[in-house]
C-alpha cells in the first residue's frame, strides 16, 4: 500500500467528484434545458422545445458534428427560481449536460444565472425579457447570453408606435391594466415612459394591476370601463390575457377605446380566443406573416410537423438559441467547453428569417440579442390575425437603449 | 387609497350599476363553489382540500361536452353530474378511509388528487391554455341600465346560480334527503342505528358538493380561461368565504361570497392595492370577533 498516499486517494477522489462536464468531448452532445412544463404557463416549456427541436432534429438528421448528436435534456422547474437552479445543477452534475439553455420565464432566469457563474459552461437564456438580466453589468457571466427580445427593446419601439397612434387620433388619457410582478410592473412603465417621451401630451389616467394568474378579470374590466380613458396599454399574456379578452368583449370593452396590447398576437392566445377583437394593436411576437417570406411560412410549416401546435414568441426565441449553439459548435469542432463557445457566440452575427434585415447579431458588449424584427400592427380576427405591421427601426432603439442604460448607471 | 374615486363612483348611478353587478357575478360564482365546500364540512366533517379540482374538472368537461354536443346547457349540467359522480368515487375509495384520521392525513390524500387531477388534465386535454369562448346565445351586445353596463351572460350567470343556491337550500331543508343529512351531521351513529345507510348517505352528500364545484366551473367556462392547475387559485377565494360565513353554513356562504364579491368590485376603485388584503383582513376580524364566522355555530 505504500504507492497509495492521501494526496493520491484525495486526487482519485477529487476525479470521481468532478462533473461530467470534464468528459464531455466525445460522444452525444446533452444539452440541458430547465423550462416550465406544468402549471399554467406550461406552453412555455412545450413551445420552447418545439422552437429547439426545429433545429436540432434537422442539426442531427445531417450528422451531427463529427458524428456526434445532440441530445436533449429537458427537465421541469414549475416555474420556482429554487427548483430552476436545483435543476440546472443537476443537468449539468448529474445528466452530463455541457450546454444549458434555459427557457424558464424571468424569476427563475436570474437563479440559473448564478448556477451558471458558478459551473462556467455556456447558457443561452431563451425566454426572460427582464432588460437588467444582460443590461445589468452587476449580473453579466462570461458564458451567459440571451436569445430573448428584451423588454426595454419593446417599450421604445411600442412607445414609439404607440405615440404616433395617440398624435394621430388624440389619445390623451391613457390607462394601464397589466399583471402585477416584476415582468408586468417593468414592462408597462418602461412602455409609457417611451409613449410619454414620442408623446409629451400623454397622461396615464389610471392603473390597473391584476393579479398573475387571476382568474376572475370582472372588476379590472369594470375599473377600465369606468375610467373613461382614450386608450389603454396591457401586458397581460397567456392565460390570463385569453381570459381578460373574454370577460372585456361582453362589457364591449374595445369598441370604447384603443387598445395596445403586446401580447395579443402569439398564436398560444389567438387560437384560444374565440372571439378575437379587431382593431387592438398589438406587438409582434410570432406570426408567420412577419415577415411576409417563404422562408418564413417554410419555417412555420416546419415546426407543425414536429409538433402539435402552432409557434409562439418562445418558440423563435428558442430556435436562435439552438441556430447559434449549432454555429458555434462547428467552430470549436465539438469542443463543449463554456469558454470557446462563448467566443465563438460573443458577437456574432448569423442569417435568420427572425432578424429585420435577415440577420441577428448576439451584442458583443452586453450578450444580448439585437436587430430582431420588433414593432406592432391592428388585430384581425382571421388570418393572418395581424395586420398593417409596422416595423421599428433599431437605430433610434440602440440609441435610446444606450441612454436608458446610461440614467441606469448600467454604462 | 384611492378614497375619491369610490366616492365618484358611488356618486354614479352608472358606476354603481356596472360595480354591483361585477359584485354580484364574482359573488354568486364564488358562493357555488363555496357552498359545496361547507356543505361537505357541515356534515362530514372533513375539509376537502381537493374542492378546486372538481371546479377545474366541471370546466374542462363542459369544454368537451360543448365541443360535441354545440350546446353550452347541455355541457353545464352533464359536466355538473360527472363532477358529481366522480366526487362520490373520490369519497368512496379515498375520502372515506380518512374519515376520523387527523387533519394532515385528509390534507395528504387531498394534495395527492390535486396533483392527479393537474396531470390527468394536462394527458387529456394538454397543457396549453384552453378556451370554450362565448356560446352563440349569449353574444349579445351588453344591457345599458341607468349608465352602467351590464352582460346579459353575467345576468344569466346571476340568476342561475340563485337558483341552484335554492334548489341546494330546498333539498336540504324541504326533502327526506336533507332530514337524514342534517340529522347526519349532528349525529351519524344514531342515524345509523336507525337502518338508514349513512354511508350512501355521505357519498351523495360529497357528490353534491363536488357537483356544486362543477357547476360553477361550467358556468364560468366561457369566461374563464381553462388550465391545469386553475383550481387552486379559487379554492382559497372559496376558503375565505367559508371561514367568513361560517364553517358548514350555506347562508353564511351566500352571505360571505357576496361580500367579497362587492369588496373585490368596489375595492379596485377605491383601494385597488389592497383588494386582497382586504378580504384576508375581513376574515381575521371575523375570526377574532366570532370565531365560528359570521353564521356558524360555536363548536362543542
Amino acid at each position: 500500500m505504500a504507492g497509495i498516499g492521501r494526496r493520491s486517494v484525495l486526487a482519485g477522489a477529487g476525479a470521481l467528484a468532478m462533473p461530467a462536464i470534464s468528459y464531455g468531448q466525445t460522444g452525444v452532445i446533452k444539452i440541458g434545458v430547465p423550462t416550465i412544463l406544468s402549471g399554467r404557463v406550461a406552453l412555455v416549456g412545450v413551445s420552447s422545445v418545439g422552437g429547439l427541436k426545429t433545429v436540432f432534429e434537422k442539426f442531427n438528421a445531417d450528422g451531427g458534428i463529427n458524428g456526434r448528436k445532440i441530445e436533449l435534456v429537458v427537465r421541469d422547474s414549475k416555474g420556482a427560481p429554487q427548483e430552476a437552479a436545483k435543476v440546472t445543477r443537476d443537468l449539468i452534475n448529474n445528466a452530463g449536460c455541457t450546454i444549458i439553455i434555459d427557457a424558464e420565464a424571468s424569476s427563475a432566469s436570474f437563479a440559473v444565472q448564478e448556477v451558471i457563474r458558478e459551473m462556467g459552461v455556456l447558457c443561452i437564456h431563451t425566454n426572460s425579457e427582464t432588460s437588467s438580466l444582460t443590461a445589468d453589468p452587476k449580473l453579466h457571466v462570461p458564458t451567459a447570453f440571451r436569445t430573448a427580445r428584451q423588454g426595454i427593446h419593446d417599450a421604445i419601439a411600442g412607445g414609439e408606435y404607440a405615440a404616433k397612434v395617440s398624435k394621430a387620433k388624440g389619445l390623451k388619457r391613457w390607462m394601464t391594466c397589466s399583471p402585477d410582478y416584476a415582468y408586468g410592473r417593468d414592462n408597462t412603465a418602461q412602455f409609457m415612459e417611451y409613449a410619454t417621451y414620442f408623446d409629451p401630451s400623454i397622461k396615464v389616467v389610471e392603473e390597473a394591476w391584476p393579479k398573475l394568474f387571476q382568474p376572475d378579470y370582472t372588476e379590472v374590466v369594470t375599473k377600465v370601463l369606468n375610467a373613461n380613458a382614450d386608450a389603454m396599454y396591457s401586458a397581460l399574456w397567456g392565460g390570463d390575457l385569453v381570459a381578460f379578452i373574454d370577460q372585456a368583449n361582453l362589457y364591449g370593452l374595445f369598441d370604447k377605446m384603443q387598445s395596445f396590447m403586446v401580447n395579443l398576437g402569439d398564436y398560444g392566445v389567438v387560437d384560444q380566443v374565440k372571439q378575437f377583437p379587431t382593431g387592438v394593436h398589438s406587438g409582434n411576437r410570432y406570426n408567420r406573416t412577419v415577415p411576409p417570406t417563404a422562408e418564413n411560412e417554410a419555417w412555420y410549416q416546419s415546426y407543425l410537423a414536429l409538433n402539435r401546435h402552432k409557434p409562439t414568441n418562445w418558440s423563435w426565441e428558442n430556435a436562435v438559441a439552438a441556430e447559434l449553439v449549432v454555429e458555434a459548435l462547428r467552430e470549436t469542432k465539438g469542443d463543449t467547453d463554456g469558454k470557446k463557445l462563448a467566443a465563438a457566440i460573443k458577437g456574432r452575427t448569423i442569417k435568420s428569417v427572425f432578424g429585420s434585415k435577415g440577420t441577428l447579431t448576439m451584442r458583443a458588449e452586453d450578450h444580448t440579442l439585437i436587430d430582431y424584427i420588433i414593432g406592432f400592427g391592428v388585430s384581425l380576427p382571421q388570418e393572418p390575425f395581424i395586420t398593417g405591421f409596422a416595423g421599428a427601426d433599431w437605430g433610434p432603439i440602440v440609441d435610446l437603449e444606450r441612454q436608458w442604460k446610461k440614467k441606469l448607471g448600467y454604462t | 387609497m384611492e378614497p375619491e374615486a369610490l366616492l365618484r363612483c358611488v356618486g354614479a348611478a352608472s358606476c354603481i350599476v356596472t360595480q354591483l353587478t361585477s359584485g354580484l357575478i364574482m359573488g354568486m360564482l364564488l358562493f357555488l363553489i363555496a357552498s359545496g365546500l361547507t356543505l361537505i364540512f357541515g356534515v362530514l366533517n372533513v375539509t376537502n382540500f381537493a374542492h378546486g379540482s372538481f371546479y377545474m374538472l366541471g370546466a374542462y368537461i363542459s369544454l368537451t361536452i360543448y365541443r360535441l354536443t354545440d350546446n353550452y346547457f347541455i355541457a353545464v349540467i352533464g359536466a355538473a353530474l360527472a363532477v358529481g359522480v366522480i366526487g362520490m368515487l373520490f369519497e368512496r375509495f379515498l375520502m372515506s378511509r380518512v374519515y376520523g384520521s387527523n387533519v394532515l392525513m385528509q390534507l395528504l390524500v387531498c394534495y395527492a388528487v390535486v396533483l392527479i387531477a393537474d396531470d390527468a388534465v394536462k394527458l387529456i386535454w394538454g397543457p396549453a391554455v384552453l378556451s370554450m369562448g362565448m356560446p352563440v346565445e349569449f353574444r349579445l351586445p351588453p344591457w345599458r341600465i341607468m349608465g352602467g353596463v351590464v352582460p346579459p351572460f353575467y345576468a344569466f350567470l346571476i340568476l342561475a346560480a340563485a337558483l341552484i343556491g335554492l334548489g341546494l337550500w330546498a333539498v336540504i331543508a324541504l326533502t327526506r334527503f336533507g332530514k337524514v343529512v342534517r340529522a347526519a351531521a349532528v349525529n351519524a351513529p344514531m342515524v345509523a342505528a336507525l337502518g338508514i345507510p349513512v354511508n350512501r348517505y355521505f357519498a351523495l352528500v360529497f357528490g353534491l358538493g363536488t357537483m356544486l364545484a362543477g357547476a360553477a366551473g361550467a358556468l364560468a367556462a366561457p369566461v374563464r380561461s381553462l388550465t391545469p392547475g386553475m383550481g387552486f387559485s379559487i379554492l382559497i377565494e372559496s376558503f375565505i368565504v367559508t371561514v367568513i360565513g361560517g364553517m358548514g353554513s350555506i347562508g353564511g356562504a351566500l352571505v360571505a361570497a357576496l361580500l367579497l364579491g362587492l369588496t373585490r368590485s368596489f375595492g379596485s376603485i377605491g383601494f385597488p392595492l389592497f383588494v386582497d388584503g382586504a378580504m384576508f383582513l375581513i376574515m381575521i376580524l371575523v375570526l377574532i370577533f366570532k370565531p365560528s364566522g359570521l353564521f356558524g355555530k360555536p363548536a362543542r
